[in-house]
């Protein structure tokens, strides 16, 4: 990295044609203010394309606002990390980007003892308050999932007028809606609690062992700390039961073709087929509430709305059951490997730091579950119900005239959608039309306009200076964001065919390339390819049976693309700034998941 | 001597055992050790300590050197050289004894029915290879020694090599003895070696312990060992048995055998090969393997002398030629004693001085 070497200004980005007014699509406290220029330019920050990878419709920035504001509130006033606030975060031409708070020198004394004793709460109490944790979670998914938006009647029901309620059903519709947003903002506040405190001890776990060994590979730390029977897995491997089971009940053919309708008839008439049905129905509730994509977008398909795609995977597995392959995660292998690596490298430390590594490493062990489950329960079952729930919404308004599919709704940001509520209503009331049905279509045209021009563009990986040396403790961690990574992005241009991140799963392989920038272009993939995404999702897992390789743009040791990768014996390199921009399809890679290369070969 | 002296002159090395180490010496002992593990060395047998003594026995001989040795002035180099010569004279001209000379061609013809297998016949010395000194390399090695002669010849120049200047000097300084210090040699199957070379299990530029570091050339590994050739150098992270850094360098010449002159030969390599790895991905990952388990069974650190053997089946091809214990860093001491802080305050410690900001 080169003295003057700097991202550009925020300020001085063009905004791509047919964007403009893109502005006017989300709340202006995410917006870089043009009276704050001095201010904003004086930070920096990074685009989070990990967890956001393309442009927001209006209602999904309520995600972001969401996650990182929740991110913030644990550090800043909940365990008062004592370097750390939160993590300011801005969109701009549809990306959003972060900006780390630090803590003035001179407060973080002060914030010590608090942090002590708050987090000290946490970490000795681990165990019992994720147990509650889990009951919170739970019953916030069943009031989500309980909420109900019904259209308006054309008259007040008469029991409502003999029971004197004094009432109209708008007001029901206004609170269903709040309360979705109130409960979704529940969802994300509970998906922090642990969060930070868990990346923090295993973050202080892994500064251990750099410091024992600086050269140890990040992914053999990781591998010390991982799970073997982790509930994110949890679906693929109900995939893989259902796939063996319909083999052993002689149903596999049944299930091979046709639309999902057509396989399940041809199922239920097959002897056996109800028992395959059952067990189909049964794995659904709760392992279905999971999306190909990582939750924050309203496009995200989640399984248990669309059969099609976990039958499609079931078909694969048959098929390769039938092959003869084995398609189990080799989880007694896994844990032999975890306990081998964990005990080699504890005969080579000192004696003095083996007390403190077994210290650090149970507290790793006891925290890294939550990094690892909480995934499945807040961005796939927490956020299929609540995308669903809102999708129903969306479909009331259509059938009042208001747009022309449920969509659409997404198009209008969360305040919109309480505007347009009660336009609906007001016409319903009033006896006159609402004026939706007339304001929103040509808008909602106008806005899919301006999202399909934010999309041709792709976003810059960071704005502004970068401070000569990351130490913000939760950029590291959550990000992965380094100095290194940083000068990465910035020599990144000059060199055309070779790219580096980081070697997040290791192996040497070659093959042809497979840019897929959404989870709906995962169809497109075929045996043997390499995946190039901007990030991946771990519910990507079905296709890894398919692929070789993968690389990403962004992301850490810990993301969920590298701990996939890991646990599928797959070389993965993250954090290579911009592969899926500068790579295309069908061009040879070479991907080297031990030193965190990618060469174009041609 | 008696009626069993023949045992005590040759030891097979795979019927060596613990008691017979230090009549075998460090290399001879490091090679049955690692038979014993189930390593794949080259067959050989040691000539013992015994039988070193016995020649220096006879006619005086100890005495002859005693007296040379007596009239070394360390810091004169001619003079050290001049008389270094004549003790090294006296040894080789000295006949072997017979019962020591039968053995060793007893042993041989054990070996090589046809009398015409290539050995390679190495001092074995009782001080060589102990952790504390040193001086590896500091006596001969004869490569591609064929027949029961030429075996007998080549074990007496490796007796007469314990008393170069080199060796000399190094004991004086370091107060081992001279005609006190034994000798075993060790005579082994010459190797066809296609690569050879030799690994570290800790890398010796820092003394990181998570590496095994391999440098390799094609060919016999004595030039990798003398350091005539750059070699490939490949760091392998040690648990995880991953390749994580690797400099193929040029490699202008390889040491072969010339089997019709019954010698080693230094031959050019042609440009297009020299800047090949001499390794395959897996060999350096079989030697990586082969190193850790040699430093498992060991105990400590080690420094392993390989060969891939053209002549065994290709997935099964590498050999251990000698694993001794590394010497630099396994003797340093700690300088301090860190003191870590655990649970919450160690958390804390590292959220206020990540781990960033350490590097």
């Amino acid at each position: 990295m080169t003295a003057h070497a700097k991202f550009p200004s925020p300020y001085d980005l063009k905004t791509p044609v047919g964007a403009e007014g893109w502005e006017k699509l989300y709340p202006y406290y995410l917006q870089f203010q043009n009276s704050l220029r001095d201010k904003e330019d004086g930070k920096f920050w990074f685009c989070d394309s990990q967890h956001w990878p393309s442009p927001f419709k209006p209602f999904d920035a309520v995600t972001v606002e969401f996650a990182v504001k929740c991110l913030g509130q644990y550090n800043t006033r909940h365990y008062l990390i004592p370097p750390a606030n939160g993590v300011e975060y801005r969109i701009h031409n549809g990306y959003c980007y972060m900006s780390p708070v630090a803590v003035a020198p001179e407060l973080i004394g002060d914030r010590v003892p608090h942090f002590m004793e708050r987090a000290g709460y946490y970490f000795q109490n681990w165990d019992r308050l994720l147990a509650n944790w889990d009951k919170k979670v739970r019953a916030n998914i069943a009031d989500l999932e309980a909420l109900s938006f019904e259209p308006l009647p054309d008259a007040v029901p008469l029991d409502w007028i003999t029971g004197g309620v004094g009432l109209d059903n708008t007001y029901a519709l206004t609170e269903t809606y709040d309360r979705a947003i109130q409960l979704l903002y529940k969802t994300w506040q509970y998906h922090f609690e642990f969060l930070n405190l868990g990346y923090a001890a295993y973050l202080d776990f892994f500064s251990f062992m750099k410091g024992q060994f600086p050269t140890i590979p990040d992914q053999a730390i990781a591998k010390m700390v991982q799970g073997v029977e982790v509930d994110l897995f949890r679906p693929d491997d109900e995939l893989k039961k259902l796939a063996k089971l319909a083999v052993k009940l002689g149903i596999a053919s049944a299930l091979k073709s046709g639309s999902v309708d057509e396989a399940l008839a041809a199922v239920s008439r097959a002897p056996n087929g109800a028992e395959w049905l059952k067990a189909w129905k049964e794995a659904q509730d709760p392992w279905f509430n999971f999306t190909s994509g990582n939750g924050f977008y309203s496009t995200d398909k989640y399984w248990i709305e669309h059969l099609d795609i976990p039958l499609g995977y079931i078909r694969d597995y048959i098929v390769r059951l039938e092959r003869g392959e084995e398609i189990d995660r080799p989880t007694e292998a896994i844990a032999r490997e975890r306990d081998r690596i964990t005990s080699e490298y504890a005969e080579m430390l000192d004696a003095d730091a083996r007390a403190a590594f077994e210290g650090k490493l149970g507290l790793a062990r006891t925290v890294f579950p939550y990094v690892e489950n909480h995934n499945f329960y807040i961005e796939h079952w927490s956020m299929s119900v609540f995308w669903r729930k809102m999708r129903e919404l969306g479909a009331i308004f259509r059938d009042a005239g208001f747009w022309k599919d449920a969509d659409d709704l997404f198009y209008l940001n969360r305040q919109e959608v309480r505007d347009a509520l009660f336009d609906y209503g007001n016409g319903w009331a009033v006896g006159a039309p609402a004026i939706g049905p007339t304001y929103w279509p040509p808008e909602i045209e106008r806005r899919k306009k301006i999202m399909a021009a934010l999309a041709t563009t792709p976003p810059q990986p960071a704005l502004n200076n970068p401070p000569d040396v990351i130490t913000e403790p939760f950029t590291i961690m959550l990000w992965g964001i380094t100095t290194e990574s940083i000068g990465r992005w910035l020599d990144g241009a000059a060199n055309t065919t070779k790219l580096s991140g980081m070697a997040a799963s290791p192996g040497i392989v070659e093959g042809r390339a497979r840019v897929v920038r959404s989870a709906d272009e995962l169809g497109q993939i075929e045996q043997g390819e390499i995946l190039v995404a901007p990030v991946t999702a771990p519910s990507w897992a079905p296709i890894f049976g398919k692929i070789n390789a993968i690389v990403t743009d962004i992301g850490g040791m810990m993301s969920h693309a590298a701990i996939v990768c890991r646990e599928y014996g797959l070389p993965a390199v993250t954090g290579t700034g911009r592969a899926s921009s500068s790579i295309k399809n069908g061009q040879m890679l070479r991907v080297n998941g031990s030193t965190g290369e990618v060469t174009i070969l041609s | 001597m008696g009626a069993n002296a023949a045992a005590s002159f040759i030891v097979p090395f795979e019927a060596a055992c613990a008691d017979d180490f230090p009549r075998i010496g460090g290399k001879c002992a490091s090679l049955a050790r690692m038979i014993a593990q189930g390593v794949r060395v080259p067959q050989g047998f040691a000539v013992t300590t015994d039988a070193y003594a016995l020649h220096l026995r006879s006619n005086g001989l100890a005495a002859t050197i005693s007296e040379r040795l007596a009239r070394i002035v360390l810091d004169d180099v001619d003079d050290e050289e001049r008389l270094s010569h004549e003790i090294r004279d006296a040894i080789v001209a000295q006949p072997m004894p017979a019962a020591v000379e039968q053995s060793i061609r007893e042993a041989y013809r054990r070996m090589s029915p046809d009398g015409q297998l290539p050995v390679a016949v190495r001092s074995s010395a009782t001080a060589e290879d102990l952790p504390d000194a040193s001086f590896a390399g500091q006596q001969d090695t004869y490569l591609w020694v064929v027949g029961e002669d030429v075996v007998v010849e080549k074990v007496k120049a490796c007796w007469a090599s314990l008393f170069n200047a080199r060796a000399i000097s190094y004991r004086a300084e370091n107060g081992l003895g001279q005609i006190d210090v034994l000798m075993s040699v060790g005579v082994q199957k010459m190797v066809n070696a296609s690569a050879a070379g030799v690994a570290m299990t800790l890398d010796p530029i820092n003394g990181d312990r998570t590496k095994i570091v391999i440098d390799s050339a094609f060919g016999l590994g004595e030039p990798v060992v003398s350091g005539e050739i750059t070699p490939d150098n490949f760091v392998v992270e040690k648990v995880l048995l991953q390749v994580i850094k690797q400099r193929i360098s040029e490699k202008d010449f390889e040491l072969v055998a010339d089997r019709a002159a019954r010698r080693t030969v230094e031959r050019v390599i042609a440009p297009e090969r020299r800047t090949l790895p001499s390794l395959t991905n897996a060999q350096v990952l079989a030697v990586a393997r082969l190193a850790k388990s040699l430093e498992r069974s060991m105990g400590c650190p080690q420094d392993v002398e390989w060969a891939i053997d053209a002549d065994l089946p290709e997935d099964d091809n590498l050999v251990a030629l000698q694993s001794r214990p590394e010497t630099v860093w396994s003797q340093k001491k700690k300088q301090t004693t860190a003191v870590y802080e655990t649970g919450i305050a160690g958390v804390l410690g590292t959220l206020l001085a990540p781990i960033q900001a350490k590097r």
